[in-house]
């Protein structure tokens, strides 16, 4: 055995016997690092780097359009300024709004249809395909049509509003209006991921088994009863991970509102990434939004951590 | 055989009334939720004052304007100028002609959408590269902080991309990566390997280790047992995770209207400058529009067995 072999050999007794069970070229060990660096140098990068970088300018007064200008250390001034901003805690709100809203109409839309496709009258892999079109849409593209639907003289949707209660189309603007813009956002999110949600029930729904339910029938407990206390528990880890899901993403939504609505009328659909967008890639203010990026990025982490703890809860089942 | 107890005359199966609801109702909701991808597609064969009339027209004559406007740019010329020109060339020159205006060239659709197929193709083949390899190596070896480096990976997608594109833009500025096609290949494998190492980690974990350890007692090494084994017993798992990541580079806005605006600018941040005269073009709007979401209508076809998995990161298999 040459010299290398041997050391390889014994690199490759670190890993698991059945795994280290053969020796030729590359150890194991180093077969692993080679796969897995390239992947783990590429996030360095592209995100950590940057991340690092938006840490150290988010306490300065950098200003991006403005590179010569002398960059200058203002402590924790841009945090304190964020929190202390009413602006800010109004874009909060109107995200808290948006996300608040969406998940639960998503989440009672799509388990009802979830509910509903689990009758598996013929036809339902057919419909389910159909329904979940939406959510494979780019939300920019889809978000730029919806303001056309949403158009007070000509749009679709005003007019079928009208057709259907009677009030003229062009007396309500639902993305110009204060009151309405709020909703125009939610309804169009709703439209796109209810199917999301649907999809994820409707998993949970078929991993119940049968016989759960016939020893319900023998047992002759009524139908209302076996689904709040069969079908709605054992769905549960399966609508939290879609709420979960549908939680982060649209705490981070940016591209269907800034094409509806791009934060009007005002400010009422402005929600955390649309006003990160302005003071980043308006206003300028480099340093200031760096660090209401890291508030954000901080935020999403900790909602991170609540998911991957319950994705694993669903896993153990 | 089946159990009589899951035949049709099962005492769980729900009654034919029941499920004639239930079909019903889905069929009902189903056909709402296509009006307003049915209202794209037909606004895109009205012509523009066909698209803005009231009531709503359901029933007009198609025309290819929309199309035609899409493609071209045009200039608005006098009567006497049309009329003193050679025939229409084609039908776009007609209709063109009608609104008395010229053909002046070809509009920017076409190059955006070229920019869109290289992009989503180049950042889909680097990520999907790097994933199989790192879900492989996660897969089956002994990797130190195993599960940190997986969260890791994860943590990366659940960062708010405008929060990333600003230390990007810098970045990018001070490499010029700043809008080239480049750069964002390098932007989107970065978001996408997260996905792909998730997904095709699980596709490999239901791979039995045996195949391997069999190929390798026959005398395969490691790395050919990877790849004339693993790899074809994995090939649906990785043409599932590469739809995925197309249809993510496909659709993706927020870093592509930050950092893109010329040259390497994709279709998302295009389609809503459209503008005709007076306004928005809606048919040109409603073409571009219906051309971008026919190829993900096919992949979403073609994905509808694996969807469950790619939305959730793998954590459900069905």
């Amino acid at each position: 055995m040459s010299q290398i072999a041997h050391i390889a050999h014994g690199l490759a007794e670190a890993t698991p016997p059945g795994v280290a069970r053969r020796v030729r070229g590359l150890s194991d060990q180093a077969i692993a690092w080679l796969f897995i660096t390239p992947t783990i140098l590429l996030l360095l990068a592209i995100n950590i780097f940057p991340l690092i970088w938006t840490i150290r300018l988010s306490f300065t007064n950098y200003r991006a359009n403005r590179p010569n200008a002398v960059i200058r250390d203002v402590g924790i001034d841009n945090y304190a300024s964020i929190l202390g901003n009413a602006d800010i805690w109004a874009a909060m709100q109107s995200t808290a709004h948006f996300v608040f809203w969406t998940i639960a109409l998503q989440t009672a839309i799509g388990f009802g249809l979830a509910y509903l496709l689990d009758r598996k009258f013929r036809g339902h892999a057919f419909w389910t395909t159909v329904i979940l079109i939406p959510m494979m849409l780019s939300p920019a593209v889809v978000g730029n049509f919806w303001r056309f639907l949403y158009q007070p003289q000509i749009g679709l949707f005003n007019y079928l509003v009208s057709f259907f209660s009677g009030i003229p189309p062009s007396s309500f603007e639902m993305t110009g209006s204060v009151v309405l813009a709020p909703w125009s956002i939610v309804i169009v999110d709703t439209w796109m991921w209810t199917p999301y949600v649907m999809l994820i029930c409707l998993a949970g729904l078929r991993s119940i088994p049968a016989y759960i339910y016939e020893a319900a029938e023998v047992d002759r407990a009524s139908k209302w009863r076996q689904f709040w206390s069969i079908t709605l528990p054992m769905a549960l880890p399966f609508i939290m991970l879609a709420v979960l899901f549908r939680g982060i993403e649209n705490f981070k939504m940016f591209d269907m509102v800034n094409l509806l609505t791009g934060g009007g009328p005002g400010s009422t659909t402005e929600v955390a990434s649309i006003t990160l967008k302005r003071e980043a890639f308006e206003k300028w203010r480099t340093g200031y939004s760096s660090a209401f990026a890291i508030i954000l990025f901080v935020t999403v982490f900790g909602l991170a951590n609540i998911y991957v703890k319950a994705l694993n809860r669903v896993k153990q089942r | 055989m089946r159990g009589y107890l899951t035949t049709a005359h099962s005492i769980v199966e729900p009654s034919p009334a029941a499920k004639r609801v239930a079909a019903g109702l889905v069929i009902f909701y189903a056909a709402v939720t296509m009006i307003p991808l049915f209202w794209i597609f037909i606004t895109g064969l009205k012509t523009p004052p066909d698209s803005i009339s009231y009531p709503p027209k359901i029933v007009f004559e198609p025309s290819l304007e929309g199309y035609c406007n899409l493609f071209t740019t045009r200039t608005r010329q006098t009567k006497e100028y049309i009329a003193q020109l050679p025939a229409p060339a084609n039908v776009c020159d007609e209709i063109t002609r009608s609104r008395d205006m010229v053909i002046a060239g070809p509009s920017n659709y076409m190059p955006r959408f070229v920019n869109s197929l290289v992009i989503a193709f180049g950042s889909t083949f680097c990520a999907v590269f790097l994933g199989v390899l790192a879900a492989y190596g996660f897969s089956r070896f002994r990797v130190p902080l195993k599960d940190d480096l997986l969260f890791f990976i994860l943590s990366t997608r659940m960062m708010p991309p405008i929060a990333v594109a600003i230390p990007i833009y810098l970045m990018y500025r001070s490499l010029g990566l700043s809008d080239t096609a480049l750069g964002m290949i390098l932007l989107y494998t970065a978001v996408n390997v997260s996905l792909a190492v998730w997904l095709l980690k699980g596709f490999i974990d239901e791979i039995p280790r045996e195949y391997e350890e069999a190929a390798m007692v026959d005398g395969y090494t490691r790395l050919q047992a990877f790849r004339k084994v693993v790899l074809p017993q994995a090939a649906t798992g990785i043409a599932a995770t590469a739809i995925f990541c197309l249809i993510f580079a496909w659709n993706e806005y927020a870093f592509a209207v930050l950092l893109t605006s010329g040259e390497a600018q994709t279709a998302p941040p295009f389609i809503p400058t459209i503008i005709g005269e007076g306004g928005m073009d809606w048919p040109a709007v409603g073409g571009g529009t219906t051309l971008f979401l026919i190829p993900i209508l096919v992949f979403t076809i073609l994905l509808r067995k694996h969807l469950l998995r790619g939305i959730t990161f793998g954590a459900v298999r069905k």
